[in-house]
């Protein structure tokens, strides 16, 4: 089974509840997707045993065959190329790997080279994975889609999502069997919710949530899942030593045996949903 | 000589925009026969690159100088590639920003910003 985690924003424990779910279950992968800032190896102390590069195609122009017409540029929907003076100008980091150029170029002018963009990074049986984009690149997209070719088809999988509800999330969540919103109960969280839920629901995914920092302000949220049937699968409550284990990187479920059989049951609950 | 303006708005009283790539418009002067146009930055609507699209925009209207705020990395090649001045603007009207540009009481901006500084 392939549970995704996600959140409509960064901050809500989306990464505390992802590890701490892969911890309560046997055999199970974990796959760190938030390739911007990856940190569930911060919990989970992987050892990491692989490095396998991201490559990506970009364009790159034989000087000797273009002769400035700049049809390349005007085929690029990706504003990555321009040509000025006769010169062609590519900006590799913009560059989307379409091939539009290419293929628009008269003169056979521009081939296809390669491009690092960042690393996958496993410990050695791949229980662990994680990505990472290089520091000044825009476009992560290569490396989800390469962590999402590793992932085992047999056994259980917990995909810890990129923050936010853009194209990066979609990927990251697309042949999932169940995705796991986490918030938490302010305004901002209810807001960020519900964007997170008309995304789960237009891709037709099952869906449940869990309520992070639980509070007596925990209303509006269960006022939004009563009126619109969405099931909370679990509460974490607001505690001090949860944020006081958070704070040395320890997982709330080592921190407190029973919430550590609540994400067994949360597993359980979500393995019947599935199944049904 | 022809003249670039990014501007909030499409008239030649409109304020200019500091911004380069995003702004709605940018007028276009020429200062030999004293024409003005207004044309709409199609670019400032795209996902990304932005601001090569609007360099690329004004390489093809010829420009000689523009009159902005800030010009971000990559549009700031595209300038230097075309060897286009850039001009740091005030935030007043268009017509005032050419006027000051032509009586030399603007600067010439040599640096550029990172690339999305403040968009984080
Ligand atoms: S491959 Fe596509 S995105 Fe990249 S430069 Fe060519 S046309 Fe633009
Ligand atoms: S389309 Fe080909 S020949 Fe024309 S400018 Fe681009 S690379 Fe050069």
């Amino acid at each position: 089974m392939k549970i995704a985690v996600l959140s409509g924003k960064g901050g809500t424990g989306k990464t505390t509840v992802s590890a701490s779910l892969k911890s309560s279950i046997e055999n199970c992968q974990y796959i760190d997707c938030d390739v911007e800032e990856p940190n569930g190896g911060i919990f989970l102390q992987p050892e990491i045993s692989n490095v396998y590069p991201v490559m990506v195609k970009v364009p790159e122009i034989i000087k000797d065959k273009c002769t400035g017409c700049g049809e390349c540029a005007k085929a690029c929907q990706f504003n990555s190329m321009a040509v000025v003076k006769g010169n062609v100008l590519i900006f590799p980091e913009l560059c989307h790997h379409c091939g539009a150029c290419i293929l628009a170029c008269p003169e056979d002018a521009m081939i296809e080279v390669e491009r690092q963009i960042g690393v996958v990074e496993t410990n050695s049986d791949e229980s662990f994975m994680h990505g990472k984009l290089n520091v000044g690149e825009p476009i992560s997209i290569p490396i989800i889609a390469m962590l999402k070719d590793m992932v085992k088809d047999d056994g259980n999988v917990v995909i810890d999502c990129p923050p936010g509800s853009s194209c990066t999330v979609v990927e990251s969540v697309e042949d999932c069997d169940f995705c796991i919103l986490v918030t938490e109960p302010t305004p901002f969280g209810l807001h960020d919710l519900n964007i997170a839920v008309e995304l789960v629901k237009k891709l037709g995914l099952s869906f449940g949530i869990v309520l992070n920092k639980a509070s007596e302000n925990s209303k509006i949220i269960n006022e939004y899942c009563d009126d619109r049937n969405i099931d909370i699968l679990m509460e974490i409550p607001f505690s001090r030593k949860i944020a006081e284990a958070y704070s040395k990187g320890i997982l709330p479920i080592e921190a407190d045996a029973d919430l550590k059989k609540e994400f067994g049951e949360m597993f359980r609950k979500i393995e019947g949903k599935v199944l049904a | 000589m022809k003249i670039c303006i990014s501007s909030s708005g499409n008239s030649m009283e409109s304020v200019m925009d500091p911004r380069f790539g995003r702004c709605e418009f940018f007028a276009i002067v020429d200062t030999e026969t004293n024409e003005t146009k207004i044309i709409d930055n199609a670019a400032a609507k795209s996902g990304g690159g932005a601001g090569i699209a609007a360099g690329q925009l004004l390489v093809d209207n010829d420009i000689e100088v523009l009159i902005t705020g800030n010009v971000g990395p990559n549009a700031n090649d595209v300038l230097k590639a075309a060897q286009i001045k850039i001009v740091r603007g005030k935030k007043v009207s268009l017509n005032d920003n050419v006027k000051m540009f032509q009586n030399k009481e603007l600067e010439i901006i040599e640096e550029t910003v990172p690339s999305h500084s403040g968009m984080k």
